[in-house]
């Protein structure tokens, strides 16, 4: 079973963002990239369902910037087969990127796709759902453990109030959430032997999909800053406050 | 302009987060309906249809559609989009809307506008990216536009005073395609955490799970809901539902008192709009005392006891 991981490349997750002075971005030049934290967790799961004889191939994919190869690679060190990198310089939107990754799809006939429940850049929770709408796929979104059986998939996702588990016939789409694993760190040695896998590069024309973007970003604004920094000497002090001061208590 | 809305809903009550949908609908005009699926959920239908602001409530009654898996509900609201030519479709940014409205636009081939937190036309919508450190105005230029709202940027609508009338609606066959097999959800006798006014969030500082029911006594008091960070997610202390963060739930109460939580990014993301905020931590440099109003520090397994008895 082959299974197809997206991964994007995104500001790390310490860096605080900077909004442009002109409103038209936040700025990312010289600043700190990885792979998307939930991106991780998505390779890492594929990696186990590798280590555990289900998948035979784990394909990683990324769509963007040349420079998204670094991400590919981080993927293939940590155990990912080979990557693709769909390269363009138009801002994806996720209804692009599902398109995109269903023509990989397409392509490759994997039984499972799994992808981070959410980007933490543009926090939009789309792409995987997306994908399984494109493919008329069943989907587990923010999945907090995955099984797979005979041709099915049983996926315990996380929802208000407590856990949901969906049981679903492949070929599937999964999105991850915080406690499906910890994932592992790549070691030199894997770090090493990733520059050797293949990585083959392709563009949206050749997949024929329009990635115009739908949405257009017409300002990036700072919020408002809150005024804090307030300081109490004990509890007593505390609650006379909230109630005569904040009145949120009665 | 015309604008339909999926309702959550238990069987039991419909979300409250539906009343704040209702509100981000009016801001972008025009009539506005209501979906409520399911075969056990004409009270539920009759309940939206008192919904101020609400002129017609479909209901779509189809044994299929309970448990509201993703696949066949969003195929019978894209079907319901389609024939009643609706230019919005709404839905509140909780882990049903997001599990479903993805889908939605993708079956409609348009964009979704993820968590909108204000309408400044009907095309033109802001959305916090980056956990909240920047907010975008974004504007569609697709037919439909399909948006999850996020429910604590609205002020609720009135549960009473409208009188819509109520339509049943047949939904697509079933897709077959999925099946809950098994549901672990807890209901809990405290406020729910999305809409509850007071919030008390403990953090990797409380240290194991049976400290945390230093903080249930006091949310007692207080009639709180609970929270947590990530970190104390990650610890194992309490459950993932517990989460208020950029990954886990937004909230914006009244009151929100953080025990023993740094304040990371992520974490502020989710707490930072919450009206009043009080930490209480050991550590003097914690940034989460930057964003506080009142900040009091010190140990909280004392602390926390004293604040208790304080409110008897």
């Amino acid at each position: 079973m082959k299974i197809l991981v997206p991964v994007k490349r995104v500001v790390d997750f310490n860096v605080k963002v900077r909004v442009r002075a002109d409103g038209s971005g936040v700025d990312t030049a010289n600043v700190k990239m990885s792979m998307n934290p939930f991106d991780e967790i998505a390779v890492e799961e594929a990696v186990r369902l590798k280590e555990k004889g289900i998948a035979t191939e784990i394909i990683a994919v990324s769509c963007g910037l040349p420079a998204c190869q670094e991400t590919l690679r981080t993927a293939l060190a940590l155990g990912a087969d080979r990557a693709i990198l769909i390269a363009t310089d138009v801002e994806l939107q996720p209804l692009a990127v599902a398109k995109l990754l269903k023509a990989i799809v397409d392509r490759e006939a994997p039984q499972l796709a799994i992808l981070g429940k959410q980007a933490i850049d543009d926090d939009a929770n789309q792409t995987g759902q997306m994908l399984a709408a494109l493919l008329g796929w069943p989907q587990a979104t923010f999945a907090s453990k995955l099984d797979i059986a005979e041709g099915r998939a049983t996926v315990k996702r996380e929802v208000d109030g407590g856990t949901e588990s969906i049981e679903m016939a492949l070929p599937a789409v999964v999105t991850t959430d915080l406690r499906l694993n910890e994932p592992r760190y790549a070691t030199l040695p894997n770090i090493m032997k990733a520059k050797k896998k293949p990585l083959e590069t392709i563009t949206p024309e050749a997949l024929s999909v329009d990635v115009t973007p739908r949405l257009k970003t017409l300002k990036v604004v700072e919020p408002a800053k809150r005024k804090g920094g307030g300081r109490v000497a004990d509890v007593k002090e505390l609650v006379a406050k909230l109630r005569t001061e904040a009145k949120v208590i009665g | 302009m015309s604008i339909l809305i999926l309702a959550e809903h238990d069987n039991a009550a419909l979300n409250p987060g539906l009343f704040n949908t209702v509100a981000a609908a009016q801001k972008i005009g025009g009539e506005i309906h209501v979906l409520v699926t399911g075969p056990a959920a004409a009270p539920l239908a009759s309940a939206a249809a008192q919904l101020a602001g609400v002129a017609k409530v479909l209901h779509a009654d189809a044994v299929h559609l309970d448990p509201p898996l993703a696949e066949n509900v969003a195929a019978t609201l894209v079907d319901l989009t389609r024939r009643g030519g609706y230019t919005h479709v709404l839905l509140a940014a909780t882990g049903f809307g997001k599990n479903i409205a993805p889908r939605v636009a993708a079956l409609l081939d348009v964009a979704q506008v993820s968590e909108v937190i204000k309408v400044d036309a009907a095309d033109t919508f802001v959305r916090p990216i980056y956990a909240g450190n920047a907010l975008a105005t974004v504007q569609t230029s697709d037919p439909v536009a399909v948006i999850t709202v996020r429910t604590t940027a609205f002020e609720p609508v009135a549960a009473t005073g409208g009188a819509a009338s109520i339509e049943h609606v047949d939904a697509v066959a079933d897709a077959g395609l999925s099946k809950v097999v098994d549901r672990a959800v807890t209901k809990s006798e405290r406020p729910d955490l999305a809409s509850a006014r007071i919030v008390i969030s403990g953090g990797r500082g409380l240290g194991s799970t049976e400290n945390f029911r230093l903080l249930e006594a006091l949310a007692d008091k207080l009639n709180a809901a609970l929270g947590a960070s990530r970190a104390a997610v990650d610890a194992g202390y309490v459950p993932n539902d517990f989460q208020v963060g950029q990954t886990g739930k937004v909230v914006a109460p009244d009151l929100y008192i953080a025990v023993g939580i740094s304040g990371a990014i992520q974490h502020l993301a989710g707490m930072k709009d919450s009206k009043v905020i009080v930490a209480i931590n050991k550590d003097p440099e914690a940034p989460i005392f930057q964003i506080a109003d009142y900040g009091l520090v010190g140990d909280l397994f004392e602390l926390i006891p004293q604040l208790t008895a304080e409110l008897s």
